[in-house]
């Protein structure tokens, strides 16, 4: 497969996906039970993907307090719970990185 | 109308800051594979998925074959079809045009921030509503005629999408000066920190956060991203039990 062909078919399948239930649900409405489980959408997937990049790096598992990554994590995570503020969370957390990384990493 | 579009683009704007240095990244990242320029910023609009085109390019870069290439964007985007699900009650009214833009334009960001609004108080009768009443409400012949809060939605899923293209393009064409040691790629991580972290409102929530991260370091070595659709999966069960005992 070509590299623009293998791009268009990974574009239309993405796409498919995206439509899928705006499509399906538009017809029929949801039982309570999904529309409950639906709720935890959000906090399901996109914490797994935080864990993810904070407890794992090209060399492996990373859980302890040599992690630059998880200390920077656990500031950001902080700021968002106090401050609400993405803006501060994002900026906050980088400069956190930077700073555990300095002192790491020397 | 107009106000809940640049109200939707207010509220993604902060996001964007984290968004920005990551398109960049994957520009850099697209080039050092051995995609061309022209593919690396149709690709941005071809697929519009951040991780899973971060993905993509480290199967291009090691010559994986295009089924399989295929097959690991679908699973790594398989949690979008969670977020089709989470939204399609609330745009389910509108037109079908609509419904095959904003299903384009939907992304991790976007789904979080326009959620957040459609699930704050609105004047204009939500579909959640139990009464038959707000659903002929919503399917009538005035179709959810009080309710704009699609703008908002297309507000900040357009600006994002605009973010994603540019930055993609300066990651194209500036690549080169932006060193790895930098670690701007932790802004992925930072974006999604400040997306959750203040949607979490209750121990269920917090319940199924917890339990999905846990599985997701567990399983983290699972091929073409299996761990994260099974956190998820995880963290949904979890917080539905937890909510059923509160």
């Amino acid at each position: 497969m070509s590299l623009w062909l293998t791009m268009i078919f990974a574009g239309m399948v993405t796409y498919a996906i995206r439509l899928s239930f705006i499509l399906l649900i538009g017809i029929r409405e949801p039982p309570d039970l999904v529309r409950r489980a639906l709720r935890y959408v959000p906090p399901a997937v996109l914490t797994a993907i935080v864990f993810q990049e904070l407890f794992v790096s090209n060399s492996g598992l990373n859980i302890s307090l040599g992690n630059p990554r998880l200390l920077a994590g656990l500031v950001a995570i902080f700021v968002a719970w106090r401050t609400k503020n993405a803006l501060l969370t994002i900026v906050v957390g980088m400069i956190a990185l930077w700073g555990f990384q300095a002192f790491l990493w020397g | 109308m107009k106000n809940e579009f640049f109200s939707g683009i207010k509220g993604v704007f902060p996001i964007l800051i984290g968004v920005l240095p990551f398109g960049m990244i994957f520009g850099v990242l697209a080039l050092g594979a051995g995609i061309p320029k022209g593919a690396a910023q149709a690709m941005s609009a071809v697929v519009f998925a951040g991780s899973s085109q971060i993905v993509m390019t480290q199967l291009i870069g090691g010559g994986a074959p295009g089924l399989v290439i295929v097959l690991t964007v679908a699973i790594v985007n398989l949690r979008h079809a969670l977020y089709s699900a989470s939204l399609a009650p609330y745009v389910r009214g509108l037109k079908p045009a609509w419904k095959w833009l904003l299903a384009y334009l939907l992304t991790d960001e976007a789904y979080v921030v326009s959620i957040l609004h459609y699930e704050e108080p609105y004047s204009a009768s939500p579909p959640s509503g139990n009464t038959e009443r707000d659903l002929t409400a919503v399917e009538g012949s005035l179709p959810a005629s009080h309710d704009f809060r699609h703008w908002y939605f297309f507000g900040a899923a357009l600006a994002l999408w605009t973010t994603w293209q540019l930055s993609t393009a300066v990651g194209i064409f500036l690549g080169a000066i932006i060193p790895s040691s930098w670690s701007l790629d932790f802004t992925l991580a930072l974006t999604f920190i400040a997306l959750v972290v203040p949607a979490l409102k209750n121990r269920a929530d917090l319940a199924a956060a917890l339990s999905a991260g846990l599985i997701a370091v567990a399983a983290y070595a699972w091929p073409y991203k299996l761990g994260l659709m099974t956190a998820a999966f995880v963290g949904i069960f979890v917080g539905m039990l937890v909510e059923s005992k509160t």
